[in-house]
């Protein structure tokens, strides 16, 4: 008992991290300090809100600022570092109060409030999604809302079970490794590795049903052949890679107005081994730089998207002794909830940063602006630099 | 169930030795709030597998509640912990025959309810206060680790130990012949001045390089019998309809050595400990590096070794999309490159560990790229943050840190 815990999350340490960032960025990326500047960092769009769209990539599953964005971590991220950034308003001190496992987290994030649903569950959210704020508010159909998510467990985040949205106006959900399972021929057993849902259990991926309509998805929304999905499939390195192809093929194909992205390949980090952990960082930062090229070549995207970057959590300190380093996010220390955020495209202004604190649960009631929808239940409050 | 409920027959189901533990304090217990008890009965029930050091600690702990007179209890101790809020659910678990089980429940109220900062806090208050009121013994000779790492590797240029450098001396003129066999031997050595029981520890990530009667030996080789084993129960569990990650856990949590084909052997404390390793550590069981980075933080966390080597090993490639949907490969391939990248971290992380424990100013580190003439040496006589070119061998260099 008496070894089990220690240095719980304090402010003074998450102010630290969060200094550590914007003095980073301010010495090698020269932004400017966004408090610094006359006015708000908002930019007016010029763009109405019923041709605006707004594409969420999460940056999963989790990532610390020594691997990132403090001095030595930055060769691991230089998409982010001298691609994305300098067109960015980098948000420094995004702090994430609630349950620190992936679904729940993303469930909050989707929400603006702290959800306490079974991370390991088949669950809805218990509060509205942005989805559903959208929808409802916009009447928008429901292919203008679509979730690309890597696991099983992420099949229920489009829609919550709250009595006032729910049923028909949550987002669509498309999951790509259920995809090419129910693309490949059955008893192909090389595969079960990849198709790992949970990085927290070895080789745990639970079953779903449907089939038939997946493939479905594949060829009428995606327009793509069960071959030539497979065929696709076999020259990518990794699940987060096929959600890329993934969001490419549904931008082409749909063009939702709200699109979420949320990433994985990060999470192998709870095997243990630090270079996989890195390999994913790595991997992730040229994802995300990928995610803004297609957003700037597609026409129905291009000059009217605003993009948002930012982690679901972070994970635990070497510091911590009830942890174990950057393996998992189990202490709730202040490393393993202060997070950041960028924000790029349409309505942005480029090259700040903004040092002040904000929670992971502001993102709902920001879009929410952005686009013309009032999310009444979040607990969030619209990013005043953004919104 | 609540505490003050408590009675000698209650712990029946108990190992021995840790149900006469147990009753012999019962009263202090009955005193404790619910918040706190299953987290101590956790580790009591296990009492008659503990090592030493752990039996040591658990004894003083029991000992010192037992010395608390209530107001203590409940106005110093344990206030923090009694205003944690529980739901009925978890008073009416059987938390006195599954505190394991009550744990994680309380792990995820304490998520939901927003009161894992407040648990937290309580927690680090309450050990701060035990080690001041219940100091621990020091090493009988000062701790030494020693990491070897990047088996396999023929060249890597990138800088190693980085992490490390600052708190030690850097040395990149180290002659490399026989030096596994001088650090063994000096380890080997120092369990024989010091017959500690589970005081020197040899840890290794792939074959053990030899016998050694003096020394607590695990190695990922020999224990490859009893992962097929487990990974191949696992598979078998995940495939049954409602399985999730919780319940897997719980059910691996559970699990006997005799279940896994542990050979029953004379040790049955170390038999638990290996056990332990592969049912409760993430990737142990199929990464040769987190293998023995985990096995040496348990060691050091629970049977705080005099001396610990830990020699890493490679572990299998982890194969990118394409290679899985391509035709079946049954062979496993190594990855060196990967693995020294692991090794570096866990050595670092094997220091961390190390300086946990009480003695961390006596204490000496030494890390070694295996085959190389690149080491790093931390003791208290070692210039912090310097690098020598001194050409010396390992039984040198260990000779200015010990």
């Amino acid at each position: 008992m008496a070894n089990l815990y220690k240095c719980p999350a304090a402010p003074n340490l998450t102010r630290r991290f969060a200094s550590s960032r914007r003095d980073f960025l301010r010495s090698t990326a020269g932004v400017v300090v966004g408090s610094a500047m006359l006015g708000s960092g908002t930019l007016a769009s010029g763009i109405a809100s019923k041709k605006r769209k707004v594409v969420v990539v999460t940056f999963g599953g989790g990532a610390r600022d020594q691997e990132t964005f403090a001095p030595e971590g930055q060769g691991n991220i230089p998409h982010l570092m001298n691609e994305l950034i300098p067109q960015s308003s980098f948000f420094t001190q995004v702090v994430n109060r609630g349950i620190l496992g992936h679904y729940v987290a993303t469930a909050s994030l989707a929400t603006g409030v702290y959800e306490t649903i079974n991370n390991f569950a088949s669950l809805p959210p218990e509060h509205p999604t942005v989805f559903e704020y959208f929808r409802k508010d916009r009447r928008r159909p429901a292919s203008d809302a679509w979730v690309v998510a890597p696991s099983n467990g992420f099949n229920r985040i489009g829609e919550s079970s709250h009595r006032s949205y729910g049923a028909g106006l949550g987002a669509r959900v498309i999951l790509p490794k259920h995809l090419l399972t129910a693309a490949l021929s059955s008893g192909h057993n090389d595969y079960q590795h990849l198709l790992r849902d949970n990085y927290e259990t070895p080789f745990y991926a639970p079953e779903l049903g449907g089939r038939e309509v997946e493939l479905q998805q594949l060829e009428r929304i995606l327009n793509l052949s069960v071959e030539d999905f497979k065929a696709h499939a076999r020259t990518l390195s990794s699940p987060d890679e096929l959600s890329v192809y993934v969001v490419r093929q549904l931008m082409r194909q749909e063009a939702p107005s709200l699109l979420w992205i949320t990433m994985h390949d990060i999470d192998v980090a709870h095997a243990g081994a630090y270079s996989l952990y890195i390999d994913g960082i790595r991997r992730t930062d040229r994802l995300c730089a990928d995610v803004w090229k297609i957003i700037q070549s597609e026409p129905e995207y291009a000059g009217k998207t605003t993009l948002f970057i930012l982690p679901d959590f972070g994970r635990d300190s070497d510091d911590d002794s009830g942890g174990n380093g950057f393996q998992h996010h189990r202490t709730g220390d202040a490393l393993s909830r202060t997070t950041w955020m960028m924000a790029l495209g349409a309505g942005v202004r480029e090259n700040l940063v903004f040092d002040r604190a904000m929670e992971s649960t502001d993102l709902v009631p920001t879009i929410g602006a952005m686009l013309d929808f009032s999310p009444s239940l979040a607990q969030g409050k619209p990013i005043s630099e953004l919104a | 169930m609540l505490p003050r409920e408590l009675k000698p027959e209650h712990f029946n189901g108990y190992p021995p030795e840790a149900r006469k533990l147990i009753t012999q304090h019962l009263a202090a217990l009955q005193g404790l709030p619910l918040s706190f008890v299953p987290n101590l009965l956790r580790e009591a029930m296990d009492y008659d597998f503990k090592f030493p050091a752990e039996r040591k600690a658990l004894e003083k702990e029991f000992a010192n509640l037992q010395s608390l007179s209530a107001a203590e209890q409940g106005n110093d101790w344990f206030q923090a912990f009694a205003k944690i809020t529980l739901s009925q659910h978890l008073e009416q678990t059987d938390w006195v025959n599954l505190p394991a089980q009550f744990v994680e429940q309380l792990s995820a109220h304490l998520w939901a309810t927003h009161q894992l900062d407040a648990f937290r806090k309580a927690a680090t208050d309450y050990s701060n206060r035990l080690h001041a009121a219940v100091p621990q013994d020091p090493p009988p000779v000062p701790r030494l680790g020693i990491a070897v790492i990047g088996q396999g590797v023929s060249n890597y240029n990138e800088p190693l130990f980085r992490q490390l450098r600052a708190h030690g001396a850097y040395f990149r003129r180290i002659r490399p012949e026989g030096g596994l066999k001088a650090l063994l031997d000096v380890v080997a050595a120092r369990a024989r001045s010091h017959p500690i029981p589970y005081g020197h520890w040899y840890i290794d990530g792939g074959q053990q390089a030899e016998q050694f009667p003096a020394l607590t030996c695990i190695s990922y080789h020999a224990l490859e019998p009893v992962r097929v084993a487990l990974l191949r129960k696992m598979r078998t569990e995940i495939e049954k309809p409602g399985m999730g990650p919780e319940a897997l856990r719980t059910l691996l949590a559970q699990m006997s050595p005799s279940e896994l084909g542990f050979s029953q052997s004379e040790d049955r404390v170390l038999e638990r400990f290996q056990m332990k390793i592969l049912t409760e550590g993430s990737g142990t069981q199929v990464f040769a590096t987190t293998f023995a980075q985990w096995t040496a933080r348990e060691a050091l966390h629970r049977a705080q070794p005099c001396t610990l080597l830990v020699r890493f090993a490679p572990r299998q490639r982890q194969k990118p999309m394409n290679e899985l949907l391509a035709e079946k490969q049954d062979q496993v391939e190594l990855d060196p490159l990967g693995s020294l990248m692991d090794a570096d971290m866990g050595a670092y992380y094997n220091w961390i560990n190390q300086q946990r424990l009480i003695g961390a100013d006596q204490s000496s580190f030494l890390v070694w790229f295996e085959n190389h003439s690149e080491a790093l040496a931390i003791g208290p006589g070692m210039p912090r943050g310097t690098e020598s070119t001194t050409s010396t061998d390992l039984g040198g260099l260990l000779s200015l840190i010990t």
